[in-house]
């Protein structure tokens, strides 16, 4: 069953997987951010974030490097995001929830067709803010772009963790999300909490974006595997638990590059099904992931 | 008065059959087998409102129950040489068997935890025929061979794919509609409602949640069938995410709990996806856009925009809107004795 194990490769496995593992977790995590204030899921999250990740690409095109460019991106992003919920998410706030899902469904093709459209279908390679080269510890060659992407996602991990916690702005976030009504009446906009937390969904996902895009190829369905893998990640951690996001998307990660490598019969086929598969098992147990809140009901 | 409702449905439907019969006598042979794509659809839609729009739960993975159906056709046509409309049954109750053994774990998860959790199911599925070769063909699929024709008089393979689709949709939405308008349809909405308030009333949450979705995939696996059928061919592909997620589009556009307004969802879906280069054309009379509507990503641009619009305008789907229009009409008619 173990083909060829090594310990130098297994752990060149296991920074892999987290580094993996952080792009879903914080992509999962700007899925939590929208879910805990709309109670719905952003389809579009992914196509927001390759469309961010698109817009760097043009900048760098423009001769700004990617450090330059960086801030710019995150900027538009949380301006883009915001607009998007002023614009098509905000009138229909009180409408059902599979309402929004819809419309965030329509989003994710419009943006898609956009990207089409604006940069055209190829893929495209797109240079990334770290050395693609390794460094060797302990035998284990481990990659600088791994080790760059996992501080990074960290970091805004980090920040945003101190933002909730520790400023009004946060404190008014978490409250509008968590009751809305009595926030209103000690006087928090909580509509435009919503849009805020649009805004910084955007923001993430363009993290997230920017920080896949070295791996890979840059196209415009290039976050749609994530976006999925992102999806299980936050119903593993659980919808409402921005620890349970970054939690879940860690093991995640793990798990399938380690599934993956190491179990012969599951391969690259059956990567996706089984992972899916264990986390549907483990919600038969847990019905709200990890970290999440099961509702209790009142008639 | 119920006796009223119950003769204008009756009426109504009726109306639906001369329609259908009618129409292949005046469009064309292309349009008729167009015609009998957007009945599969609508076959599927009646089945996703029974779980969705009655019973409450979400599923955004009805193309893989879809998939089962048209796979279990493939298989029973080209390795047991069954005919080909005899498999339509079974494909049915194939994927409602399948149905149940997902609607087993869906009793423990609410709300986007089970549309996410289905989502994940129909994204997954292609990857099954892929790694099962020698039984479900690979990624190049497995052929249906062309249907059989029957109905001798002036048929062509076009016009038959639309009788035999839409005999079988009439069928299956007078069966929803016997159903559903009786005590099971009122238990199913008790329960979208309140499912707490329904199982204090003594109803049996977990056996009606589960046969709303063993019913539902039934549905679903009927008209993955004729999908099948009509294809002559089904491969991972034909079955790809983006059917599951034009399933939801259409309910929410025909509106949910509305069988009638599932029509409308089941036309948008399939004209949107193949005819949206002809809203960019009409767009470009507008005096301030100029698209080129055969260039790659336009159609989706044209989808995503119109899916949003009619969302914001019609929260509530054609079928609410319909109901809102027939209100005066319908609330005289049902509150006089």
């Amino acid at each position: 069953m173990l083909a060829s194990f090594t310990w130098s490769e297994f752990a060149e496995q296991i920074v892999s997987g987290l580094a993996d593992g952080s792009v879903y977790a914080s992509l999962a995590l700007a899925l939590v951010l929208i879910y805990r204030s709309t109670r719905a899921i952003n389809f579009a999250q992914g196509e927001m974030a390759t469309f961010s990740t698109f817009i760097a690409w043009s900048l760098m095109n423009h001769g700004l490097s990617f450090w330059e460019a960086f801030p710019v991106v995150l900027a538009i992003s949380f301006v883009g995001g915001v607009a998007v919920e002023r614009v098509i998410i905000r009138p229909v706030e009180q409408a059902p929830v599979l309402t929004i899902v819809i419309i965030t469904l329509g989003l994710a093709l419009l943006l898609n067709g956009l990207m089409y459209v604006i940069w055209g279908g190829g893929d495209r390679p797109f240079k990334g803010g770290f050395s693609s080269s390794t460094v060797e510890v302990a035998g284990a060659h481990i990659s600088i772009q791994y080790i760059g992407i996992i501080g990074v996602l960290a970091l805004l991990v980090v920040v945003l963790g101190l933002f909730f916690r520790y400023t009004k702005l946060g404190l008014a976030l978490r409250a509008a999300a968590l009751n809305p009504d009595s926030s209103r009446l000690v006087g928090v906009r909580v509509s435009w909490m919503l849009a805020l937390g649009w805004g910084l969904a955007a923001l993430v996902g363009a993290v997230a974006g920017m920080m896949v895009a070295p791996l890979q190829f840059l196209g415009p369905n290039m976050m749609q595997a994530v976006l999925l893998y992102a999806f299980a990640a936050a119903v593993l951690g659980g919808l409402d638990s921005p620890v349970g996001a970054v939690v879940g998307g860690l093991i995640l990660g793990l798990t399938i590059d380690l599934l993956g490598r190491y179990v012969g019969y599951i391969g690259s086929t059956l990567k996706l099904p089984v992972a899916l598969l264990l986390i549907l098992v483990f919600l038969f147990f847990r019905p709200g992931g990890l970290f999440g809140s099961v509702a209790t009901r009142r008639v | 008065m119920p006796r009223v409702k119950l003769a204008l449905e009756a009426l109504a439907f009726l109306l639906l059959v001369a329609v259908v019969i009618v129409l292949p006598q005046v469009v064309s042979d292309f349009h008729a087998r167009e015609l009998a794509i957007v009945g599969m659809y609508f076959i599927a839609l009646i089945g996703l409102n029974v779980l969705t729009g009655y019973s409450g739960q979400i599923s955004l993975g009805h193309g893989a129950f879809m998939a089962i159906g048209g796979y279990t056709t493939a298989i029973l046509i080209s390795d047991h040489g069954m005919r080909d409309i005899w498999t339509i049954p079974v494909a049915g109750v194939v994927a409602g068997v399948a149905g149940l053994l997902v609607g087993l774990p869906a009793l423990r998860l609410s709300g986007m935890y089970l549309a996410l959790v289905t989502f994940g199911i129909a994204v997954a599925f292609p990857q099954v025929p892929k790694k099962y070769e020698h039984f479900m063909g690979g990624s190049s699929g497995k052929s249906t061979g062309l249907y059989k024709v029957e109905l001798g008089f002036h048929t062509t393979p076009n016009r038959w794919l639309y009788y035999l689709t839409w005999a079988v949709a009439l069928f299956l939405l007078a069966a929803a509609w016997a159903l559903l308008r009786g005590k099971p349809g009122r238990t199913l909405q008790a329960l979208r409602d309140s499912e707490v308030a329904a199982l204090s009333s003594g109803v049996n949450v977990a056996v009606y949640k589960t046969a709303a979705f063993g019913i539902s995939a039934f549905y679903a696996g009927v008209a993955g069938s004729l999908f099948a059928i009509s294809s002559f061919l089904v491969t991972p592909e034909t079955f790809a995410i983006l059917l599951s997620v034009y399933l939801v589009v259409g309910l929410a556009a025909g509106g949910l709990g509305s069988l009638s307004g599932a029509i409308g969802g089941a036309a948008l879906v399939f004209y949107l996806q193949n005819h949206a280069d002809a809203v960019a054309r009409w767009a470009n009379h507008l005096p301030w856009l100029s698209v080129d509507p055969k260039q790659q990503g336009i159609s989706s641009v044209v989808f995503g925009a119109v899916l949003i619009v009619i969302m914001l305008l019609l929260p509530t789907g054609a079928g609410g809107l319909l109901q809102r229009l027939l209100r005066p009409l319908t609330t005289r008619l049902y509150t006089r004795s």
